[in-house]
């Protein structure tokens, strides 16, 4: 099962992780990326490439299912204005064991950082704004995977 | 030959425009190409982007990717999403 969704509604964590705990297996490991109070970040507004980003996110859960048992994986990321807070991303894995779904479940967010065409723009505290600017770290942390 | 370009992000903020469908003169052959056609053209900030990233048919692609006809190509910065 892959459930893939762009939305700029709120993610309900209960609601789609519960896809993944209706399968029959023993194991459902997640990942919640949240709008961070860097340096006075009170808001952020993300941007994508519609068309492209979900099928890099279809990639993403080809490639995962590929190489781990998964029995169901959800990807789900928010676009538009978001507060300080609120999820920006919920990747989610569901497998028999535990093993394969904390594994799979860090590959997809690592690969989703640096693989799929989302942009973040920060509004912050005193009402300058500006974009994100991609950290090194997310590169390295995509490319253990490449092993 | 005709492409479609899109740009995304700050790269679209920075050129004030979302994309732009061009004629290219003959030799043209590659997105590098392409860049370097759009700078001449006036898009200075094609050749001044840090770590400029590009998709040809929405597929990420390197700078020597060649073109044809009819591709939609899209420049933008690092992907800073998750």
């Amino acid at each position: 099962m892959k459930y893939i969704r762009i939305q700029t509604d709120a993610i309900d964590t209960g609601v789609e992780l519960a896809r993944l705990e209706s399968l029959p297996g023993g194991a459902v490991a997640s990942f919640t990326g949240l709008v961070r109070d860097d340096n006075g970040v009170v808001a952020l507004e993300l941007e994508h490439f519609p068309g492209m980003t979900e099928a890099a996110l279809a990639d993403l859960a080809d490639t995962a299912c590929a190489r781990w048992p998964l029995l169901g994986v959800v990807l789900i990321h928010r676009v538009g204005p978001m507060r300080l807070g609120e999820r920006i991303v919920l990747v989610g894995t569901a497998s028999q064991h535990r093993a394969a779904a904390l594994e799979a479940c860090a590959f997809l967010i690592d690969r989703l950082k640096t693989d799929a065409p989302f942009w973040k723009r920060a509004h912050f505290a005193n009402g300058q704004s500006g974009w994100v600017e991609a950290k090194e770290s997310d590169d390295q942390a995509a490319a253990i995977w490449d092993k | 030959m005709s492409v479609k370009i899109l740009y995304f992000a700050g790269l679209k903020e920075a050129l004030g425009l979302p994309g732009e469908t061009v004629e290219l003169p003959a030799g043209v052959a590659t997105v590098g190409g392409l860049r370097d056609w759009l700078v001449g053209q006036g898009r200075d900030k094609l050749a001044t982007a840090k770590n400029l990233r590009c998709a040809v048919n929405q597929d990420m692609a390197k700078l020597d990717a060649t073109i044809k006809d009819g591709d939609e190509i899209a420049f933008f910065p690092p992907v800073t999403g998750g």
